[in-house]
Formats: C-alpha cells, structure tokens, sequence
C-alpha cells in the first residue's frame, strides 16, 4: 500500500515535470538552446547512472565508460545512417542495437578485467577504453580521424526525457531487486558475499555489462543529437567527466548522479561568460569538493519524494512502533 | 631504418618514460596514490624550461636547475594543497583530486601560454655521431647519460642515505614508521618533491626530443609512463626503470616495423596482457589476500 503510493507520487511527478518542460517549450520560453542542453543532461543522468551501478554500487572503478559510449554512438550511427532511418521506432531499435553490442562489448572486456581489483582494474578499464577509441580511429567504418559526418538529428527533447526516465528506472529497480542485494554484497565484501553463495563473478560482469549496455544507448542518444562523431570525443578524459559526476553526486546514490548530471552540465554552460576561465574553475572546484565533502553531495542517500511528501505519516507510523 | 636505430631511438624516448615512471611509482609505492597530475608536471617542467630559456637566454644546465627546483616545489605544494587533507579519504576521493589537479594545470597554463603549440628552443647543432650505418644523435647520447646518471643517483640516495631509508620505510608501513620516530608528512613532500623534479626534467629532454610544447603535452607521455611503472611493477623502482625502457623499445619498433597508427594500441595491448598474467608487473611480488 505504502509503496504504490510511492509509486504514484513519483510518475506522477514525473509526468508533471515532462509536462511544465514541454509546455516551456513549446511556448518557446525554452529557446532550442536550452532544449540542447537539457537533451545533453538527459544523455549524462544516463552515462553516470550507469557507471555508477558500476562503480558506486558494484564497488568496481572503472574509467572506460566513454569507449562504450563510443561502441554504442557509432554502432546505433552506422545503424541509422545504413538503413536510412527517419522513424521514431526504428531510432529505438538503433538505441537498442548501439546498447547490446556496447554490452556485449561489456561482457567481453569484463570477463578477462574484473579479475583485478581497484587501481589495476581502474588501468585495465582505460587501456580498454583507449583501445577501442584507436580501433574506432583506424577503421573505415566508423569514418577514421575525420569522423562520422551527416547523421540524422533524431534525437529530440521527448525521446531523451522518456528514455532517460526508463533507464534510471530499470537501474533503480535493478539495484532493489534480489540481484541489486548481490551487486551491493560484492561491494561491502566480496569473500564474504562469496562465502554466503553470491556467485560473485556472474553479478560483476552482469552488472559491468548492463552499464556498457546504458551507456551504449546513451551513446546512440548522443549520436543523434551532435550529428558529427569525432573519435577523440571520447578519450579518457571524457571517462573522467562521468565519473566526476557520479563520484560528486554520491557513489551509491542514483539521485546523487542526476543532481551532479543537472549541476555539471548546466555549470559550464553558464560559466560560459567567464570562457577561458571555466575549466579552471571547473577543477577548483572539483578538488575543494574532494577535500570538504569527499563523499559527494548525498554520499549513499538516495533524495525522495515521497519521503518528502509522506513524512508526516512516516513520523506516525515510527511512534506506533515506539 | 635499421632494427639497431629503431633501439637507439626506442632507448632514447624510453629513458625520458623511465624517468617519468619513476615519479609515478615513487608517489604510488608511498601513498598508493595514481598521481594523474603528474604528467603535466612534465609540463610544467618544459614549459619552465621554455620561458626560461626565451626570456633570460640562460645556459641549459641552469635551465635544468631552474626547471628541477621549481618542479620539486610545484609538486610539494600540490602535495600539501591538494592530497595532504585526504591522506585518511577513501582512495577513490584522492584519485579524483589527483584528476582535479590535472586537470587545473592543464586548464591554468591554457589561459596562461595559449592552446597552440610553441617550439622549443633548444638545439644541439653538433652533426649526429656516425658508427658504420648508425647514426646517433646528440641529444639521444646526452638524454640516455643523463637520465641513467640521475636513476644511479636516486638508485644510491633510496638505498644510502637516512631520508633514503625512511621513505623506504614510510611506503613499507606508514604507522609503523611514524611510531619509529620518522616524520611521514616529511618524507611524503620530500618523495613528491623528488619525484616532481625528475617529471621536470623528462619534460625538458622530452621537449628537446619533440620541440614542440602546448599545454596538454603531458598527458599521452604521462600516460605511457604510467603504463611503463604498471609494466614494471608499480611501487617498485628498478620496475620503472625497466618498464620506461622496454616501453621505449616496445614503441619505437611497433612504429618501425607495423604501424604508427596502431602504436598506441598495441602499447595498451601489452598493458592489459601484463595486468592479465601478471597484475603486479615483471617485477612485482604477489601479494597474498588475507580475509
């Protein structure tokens, strides 16, 4: 009862926000300047969910996330620019093959690197990811050095709301579900997650795969709004950038990466004044962050509505027990 | 080109990843710390080095001295700014900084000298040493001495001297050592401190050897040090040394023989195998897991 309450409040907001966001645009307050940006918010709540079922929730550093961005980016690009796709439906299926063979990918990096641990795996992460940004530059394909030009813009404000609202969703569900319990095992202790029958390797590269596989479709996402793919987008440091975003948002909290998604894209866009500036500030910030609060804005909290809503029930309920 | 060359140029640029790795493995063997500003450290050595250069015209081993002693306190004061509040924090926490840090120089000498790269200048105009077909030139002759004369030096000061042995000490048990009477904060900066100041001057020989510099120029060089202090044995010093060279020879003969588009994947190629086989590099002692 309670919890499809929860349920309730949180579409429920949701549709309201989709709603207020696409009436602003609509009415062309949003001028398509803001809707790119939120477009670009949307594509980066699902890159750092992703890393962090990964990273916050598995326990395992990785700092590869853009080569499988990029595996799914060009992957859904070549797709789409093949098969002339214009449609709604078959950019979904793009989406979703970029997705799948980003997981696959996932799968097959996974199984040889996430048996090591820590920094190690953190290296083997980005040797894999720079790996895949070389092999993109060298094929034919994927267009070399010069990039992949002359993809269609499908992407649009809608698509990316409802698509990033499902995947935060699936990772949600995903963490609380029996599997989630396991994923969170491995990461509190991995021998003693082993030792009460956690099949610790099956959830590492499970969970390792399916933030491939959302970072794929992110990739498509990505693809499809900026029209142009450059293989030096997605260096290492563009791995970096989504782990900022979730490492400030609060590892182990999805709520923590949308609001660092929202805060780290929204930032540079309104420093832009200070231009030269930005980046410097960008990285002052970073390590004031890192010093004060080295745990991130929520730490492993997650924000909730329904609590906010609910909480003088909540408090009720409490004194009954007592 | 011969194979003999491709080794002389492979132990040319191997010295300069030698001595960068060596920074990385000295901060990694104390404080378990990837220390990711550390290549732009090497920037910040050429580009001293640079303005040194251009504005008083100095001799270059006054050059040198200059660059050394203003990286050795760049990177102590990053040391203390930057890392020291977060010697407890989780690992994780560090390692952003670290790529804070970075990513701050990066951005700082952006504003400061420009996005396009400048030329280094620095020139030895002495005609290249012939023996039979091989011709080497000076500056792969003085980079190779100078570079394996500074590993000897720091090779006698770890091994011979007192602040030697308590920066041993401080990467075997930090509490044991503290409780010993040795300053850890001390030691830590003095580590930072040396190990900044062979950063510096891999920055100048690598900027001698590819005179061009701009500020992102240390990343790729940095992260193939990187990869030569993993390749070795990270924490290890004769491990970054070796590991410098072989990745040295390892690039040159892949740009040599198969392909200059490919070289940088078949050096991350090896990376994975060696973390595959071997996670703790050629020199590396396993490390048994207690529960």
């Amino acid at each position: 009862m309670k919890q499809s309450i929860q349920y309730l409040i949180n579409i429920f907001s949701i549709i309201i926000l989709y709603i207020l966001l696409f009436f602003l645009i609509q009415t062309g307050i949003l001028s398509s300047y803001y809707s790119g940006i939120l477009i670009l918010i949307g594509i980066n709540i699902i890159l750092a969910t992703s890393l962090n079922l990964a990273t916050g929730f598995l326990g395992q550093l990785a700092l590869g996330h853009a080569g499988f961005m990029a595996i799914g980016a060009y992957a859904s690009a070549i797709f789409t620019m093949h098969f002339n796709v214009s449609s709604t439906i078959g950019f979904i299926v793009s989406l979703l093959l970029g997705g799948i063979i980003s997981g696959i990918f996932g799968i097959i990096i996974g199984i040889p690197a996430l048996r090591l641990k820590g920094d190690y795996l953190a290296i083997i992460t980005l040797g894999f990811g720079e790996i895949i940004r070389i092999i993109i530059t060298n094929l034919e394909l994927t267009g070399g050095a010069k990039g992949l030009t002359g993809i269609t813009r499908l992407t649009n404000f809608h698509i990316t709301f409802w698509i990033t609202v499902v995947v935060v969703t699936l990772l949600y569900t995903f963490v609380h579900s029996r599997h989630g319990r396991a994923v969170l095992a491995i990461r509190e202790n991995e021998i003693a997650a082993e030792a009460v029958g956690v099949p610790t390797t099956y959830y590492k590269i499970f969970a390792f795969a399916l933030a491939a596989f959302f970072a794929g479709v992110g990739g498509g996402l990505y693809a499809h709004h900026i029209r142009t793919l450059m293989p030096t987008t997605f260096r290492f440091i563009y791995s970096v950038e989504i782990l900022v975003i979730v490492v400030l948002g609060g590892m182990g909290s999805f709520t923590g990466s949308i609001l660092a998604a929202i805060v780290l894209t929204i930032l540079p866009e309104a420093l832009r004044d200070l231009a030269d500036y930005r980046m410097l500030i960008y990285s002052i910030a970073l390590i004031l962050m890192m010093i004060f609060r080295p745990e991130g804005f929520l730490g492993t909290r997650e924000l909730s509505l329904s609590k906010l809503f609910l909480n003088h029930k909540v408090k009720k309920e409490g004194g009954k027990t007592q | 080109m011969t194979f003999l060359q491709q080794l002389i140029n492979g132990l040319h640029v191997g010295s300069i990843y030698a001595l960068i790795a060596l920074g990385y493995t000295m901060v990694y063997g104390i404080i378990k710390l990837i220390n990711f500003a550390h290549g732009d450290i090497m920037m910040l050595g050429a580009f001293t080095a640079f303005m040194t250069l251009t504005t008083f015209q100095l001799p270059i081993g006054v050059v040198l001295l200059i660059t050394i002693i203003f990286c050795a306190i760049a990177g102590m004061l990053i040391e203390r700014i930057a890392y020291k509040p977060l010697r407890n924090a989780p690992r994780i926490s560090a390692l952003i900084t670290a790529i804070g840090v970075s990513f701050a120089l990066e951005n700082l000498f952006l504003i400061l000298f420009g996005a396009s790269s400048k030329p280094f200048p620095y020139h030895i105009n002495l005609p290249p040493l012939s023996i039979g077909p091989l011709q080497i030139t000076w500056i792969t002759i003085i980079t190779l001495l100078l570079s394996v004369g500074i590993m000897l030096m720091l090779d006698f000061f770890i091994k011979k001297t007192k602040i030697g042995k308590a920066m041993r000490a401080v990467s075997e048990d930090e509490d044991a050592a503290q409780l010993m009477g040795i300053n850890t904060s001390t030691t830590i900066s003095i580590t930072f401190a040396i190990g900044s100041a062979l950063g510096g001057v891999g920055g100048v020989l690598y900027s001698i050897a590819y005179p061009q510099i701009q500020p992102y120029m240390g990343v790729m060089p940095g992260l193939k040090a990187f990869i030569a202090a993993v390749l070795g044995g990270i924490g290890i010093m004769p491990g970054a040394m070796l590991g410098g060279f072989l990745m040295g020879i390892i690039e040159s003969l892949t740009k040599g023989y198969i392909s200059t588009l490919w070289s940088d994947a078949i050096v991350f190629g090896i990376l994975i195998l060696v973390l595959l086989i071997k996670p703790t590099g050629i020199l590396g002692k396993n490390i048994r897991e207690k529960v």
